[in-house]
């Protein structure tokens, strides 16, 4: 029985012949998506683009990737939209209680190593996402590490970045980071890597999210970059 | 256990509210050697009695005073046996908490897994609960904590506490003798002098066991001539 015509099946077009079945990397670029976190001194910044697409449609303009954990913990998600946001459900899930049991709030390496055992349980079904961890550990050290979609972390000292966007990402942190930056340039430096490569990049955009986070206060910025 | 003829619990109310085989657990422990335990400052220290059934036994062979993590130990009052089985899961629970979170498992998480355990076994099918209190010394970011785990599950965190056959006695002598200024060689002392209240015939580094956590947070049972040196101290 044939259903009415709607009015998006004329975008059906577009998806015959493109990829029906998801080999392995062409899955993490169905959503789209661009995510870098920074550190300075006794501070970090995390950052992502607004868009969410499927395929080359945009969808949304102002899509959430970075979620909070607690109030110096945050995770950036990349990757797979839905599986992103039941990562992302499980995650807090897992906080909550351990926060009820333990009265305490997860420090950031902890958390990371609970989302890489979280991510290895699926070793042989992943989840299609790509997490990026930034928090503030004992004595308000920054930290960050990103990890692969089955549980590999990164830790690094500087910088961190997922998402379709990540070889941009890659080139414009390296060239404009400097260690120990103030919270103020550090906004400058990560809102200037992050629009520049979202602009070599169709499937990331539409703007940037970037959370500035210091032991005293974290303020939430959006960046109007260009608009496609 | 589902098929089982004894797939019911073998622990059941009695018409009074009690459930008996909790208190007759509780029996079993008060007829067990002695051991105790003192939450110093900067430390803990727990001590039990090691009376062996015969001098032909190897003493060495025989370490009642065990650890569950590099920095929590445990000792018991009661049945042995009982208390390897709740030692090996603990220590499998702990594991399994750092190989989740890579963090050292808290004092207070392990003693309420441990707690659980013996809790399912007074509700669960064809099983007793177990015959032994343990008390759990260890030192974590909260710092020097002792804690009582009873056959019932319930458990306490104690500043000094006694168990087994001379548990009144070391009691009345833990409350006069306790400050809470202590320090953990003091404990030591205090907790010598404890054992050798209710002890039949003479005490010495073969047939006491020792075990102390301090500040460097690493979990030691004393070897029998270090035992020997508190106790000539204590003399």
């Amino acid at each position: 029985m044939r259903r009415k015509a709607l009015a998006f099946d004329h975008f059906l077009h577009l998806n015959v012949g493109k990829c029906s079945n998801f080999g392995s990397g062409v899955i993490f670029e169905y959503n789209g998506s661009a995510l870098v976190a920074m550190v300075g001194k006794n501070c970090f910044a995390i950052a992502s683009d607004r868009r969410l697409g499927v395929q080359l449609q945009t969808i949304a303009t102002d899509f959430q990737k970075i979620y909070r954990i607690h109030h110096t913990l945050f995770i950036g998600l990349a990757g797979l939209a839905t599986d992103t946001q039941t990562l992302y459900q499980r995650l807090v899930f897992r906080h909550k209680l351990y926060h009820l049991r333990e009265e305490r709030d997860m420090k950031p390496e902890t958390f990371a190593s609970l989302v890489s055992a979280v991510l290895y349980e699926k070793r042989f079904g992943p989840y299609f996402c790509q997490p990026v961890i930034a928090g503030l550990g004992d004595d308000d050290k920054p930290f960050i590490c990103t990890m692969d979609s089955i549980g590999a972390k990164e830790l690094a000292k500087d910088f961190v970045v997922a998402g379709t966007a990540s070889e941009s990402l890659y080139g414009a942190c390296e060239s404009m980071f400097k260690p120990d930056m103030e919270a103020e340039e550090l906004f400058e430096t990560i809102s200037q890597a992050l629009i520049s490569s979202v602009d070599r990049d169709c499937l990331s955009g539409w703007g940037g999210h970037v959370y500035l986070v210091t032991p005293t206060e974290v303020t939430e910025r959006i960046l109007k970059g260009r608009m496609d | 256990m589902g098929d089982s003829q004894y797939s019911f619990s073998l622990t059941t109310f009695s018409p009074s509210g009690k459930l008996v085989q909790i208190e007759h657990a509780l029996t079993a422990v008060g007829s067990g050697q002695t051991s105790l335990g003192i939450k110093a400052v900067n430390g803990v220290v727990i001590a039990t009695e090691k009376k062996l059934p015969s001098i032909l036994v190897d003493e060495t062979s025989v370490q009642k005073i065990q650890s569950l993590t590099p920095n929590i130990g445990v000792v018991y009052s009661g049945m042995g046996p009982d208390s390897r089985v709740l030692v090996r899961k603990s220590r499998k629970q702990a594991e399994q908490y750092y190989r989740l979170y890579k963090e050292p498992i808290p004092v207070t998480q392990l003693v309420r897994e441990t707690a659980t355990v013996m809790q399912e076994f007074t509700q669960s099918g064809g099983v007793r609960p177990f015959g032994v209190s343990l008390l759990v010394a260890g030192y974590d970011d909260k710092g020097p904590q002792l804690y009582q785990v009873d056959p019932s599950g319930s458990y306490f965190s104690w500043k000094a506490s006694a168990m087994g056959k001379n548990v009144s006695n070391a009691k009345a002598f833990l409350e006069k003798r306790y400050t809470e200024d202590m320090e953990l060689d003091d404990a030591v002392h205090t907790a010598i002098l404890t054992l050798k209240e209710g002890f039949e015939g003479q005490i010495s580094g073969k047939n006491i066991e020792i075990g102390v956590i301090d500040s460097k947070r690493i979990f030691k049972v004393l070897s029998p001539s270090e035992v020997e040196d508190y106790l000539q101290e204590v003399e």
